[in-house]
């Protein structure tokens, strides 16, 4: 039962983004669509369970004084992985994210998972760990994605939903709201995001 | 002129924090107080400007196709050369600072190692890659150029920051906002603001 709780936690209580404020850097350039932010959220998901499996168990060979450079090895060769996988079977997906995959090497909340979490618990803890924290990281990115997609194009997943007849070009009423495709849209909206979640969990409010 | 128009280009239009998001994580992290915010400031631009170079010149004489043996692409190897040069030389600074500078050592303290994997400068050279391939970037110097232009936006953006959060300790601001959720709020703000320089061009 303890093992549940290392995947459900992060998803709300102890989410990696809006309460540990991890892995913001890479995360808000790909909300434009949800497709892209699908493909991200499960490319890190992937990345942060099987880093911390590896580091796990590595973790009783490895002296304290080297292990940053053997986490961000252990990093680097999974992202190279996955930035293969998703040039060979997503391209189009892998062009839109473009630097930010290898930016998941620098991802904070791979490593601070790993530092955190794997470095002192055991393999399969820390793998379900991992993919709890990805889970997190992937829910934020979807929230943020939809309502950026939604208002900035009138779609989701690329399937329309305010439907063509209501846009101004076509004698109706609507038309987008174009700084929404901005990057500063991203944080106001993820600050909303923190700001709704506080209200709910006030032990979360600073002082 | 090609070269100044880099250099404005990646403090004011490109900058790393509002057009990127990169180094977010100690950006909101360390932005509490102006005198840490010019340390780490300082620092992340120093790395900065001698990383992007370096992995210029790995780029063009070992990663990129047929430099290091003809027929031979190594490009696949980027991720993991860039973050050992960035990794080993942050390291370097490290002990050549506490070794030659204990003062400062002591002020920047923890700040050093997490250089390391701050997102603003593994995306410096990733960047620097593409711009390289799209022909913005030509030759080492052009690169240097980028490589300081991009950290002195970074520590600009982090300044500002640290600056308005100073203030912001005088206002009244709702229980849940209070933390983060203003500190993205407002960067988000400061983001439209700099929205203003995009169509400059010299």
């Amino acid at each position: 039962m303890s093992n549940l709780k290392n995947l459900t936690g992060p998803l709300s209580a102890n989410n990696p983004v809006i309460v540990q404020i991890l892995g913001i850097c890479s995360a808000l350039a790909v909300t434009v669509k949800m497709e892209p932010a699908f493909v991200m959220g499960i490319s890190v998901m992937v990345v942060t369970a099987f880093a911390n499996l590896v580091m796990s168990l590595l973790r009783n060979g490895i002296p304290s004084r080297i292990r940053i450079i053997v986490q961000l090895v252990v990093i680097a060769a999974l992202v190279i992985i996955v930035d293969q996988v998703l040039k060979a079977f997503v391209y189009d997906v892998s062009k839109q994210l473009s630097v930010y995959v290898g930016l998941i090497i620098t991802n904070c909340i791979i490593m601070g998972r790993v530092e955190a979490y794997a470095l002192g618990n055991k393999p399969w803890d820390s793998f379900l760990d991992g993919i709890g924290n990805g889970l997190g990281y992937a829910a934020i990115l979807l929230i943020v994605a939809f309502f950026r997609e939604l208002f900035g194009s009138g779609t989701v997943f690329n399937i329309r939903i305010i439907p063509e007849s209501w846009y101004i070009a076509n004698g109706g009423f609507y038309s987008n709201v174009g700084i929404m495709l901005f990057p500063p849209m991203a944080l106001i909206i993820v600050g909303v995001i923190i700001w709704v979640h506080r209200s709910f969990n006030k032990d979360l409010q600073e002082k | 002129m090609e070269t100044l128009n880099l250099f404005i280009r990646s403090i004011f239009i490109d900058n790393m924090v509002f057009a990127f998001f990169f180094g977010m994580c100690s950006y909101i992290a360390v932005s509490k107080s102006v005198k840490t915010a010019l340390g780490l400031g300082a620092a992340v631009t120093f790395v900065m400007a001698m990383t992007v170079p370096l992995n210029y010149l790995l780029n063009e004489y070992v990663l990129a196709p047929n430099a290091l043996v003809e027929g031979v692409d190594l490009s696949f190897l980027t991720f993991i050369v860039f973050i050992a040069v960035i990794a080993s030389f942050v390291q370097l600074v490290e002990m050549i600072v506490e070794k030659y500078s204990p003062s400062l050592y002591n002020q920047l303290g923890i700040f050093l190692p997490l250089i390391a994997v701050n997102c603003a400068i593994m995306g410096g050279s990733l960047f620097m890659q593409q711009k390289v391939v799209s022909g913005e970037i030509d030759g080492l110097w052009q690169s240097i150029v980028y490589g300081v232009g991009s950290g002195l936006g970074w520590w600009l953006a982090i300044v500002m920051m640290a600056a308005i959060r100073e203030r912001l300790q005088y206002s009244h601001i709702p229980s849940a906002l209070k933390g983060p959720g203003i500190a993205f709020i407002i960067t988000g703000l400061m983001g439209i603001a700099f929205m203003i320089f995009s169509g400059i061009k010299l």
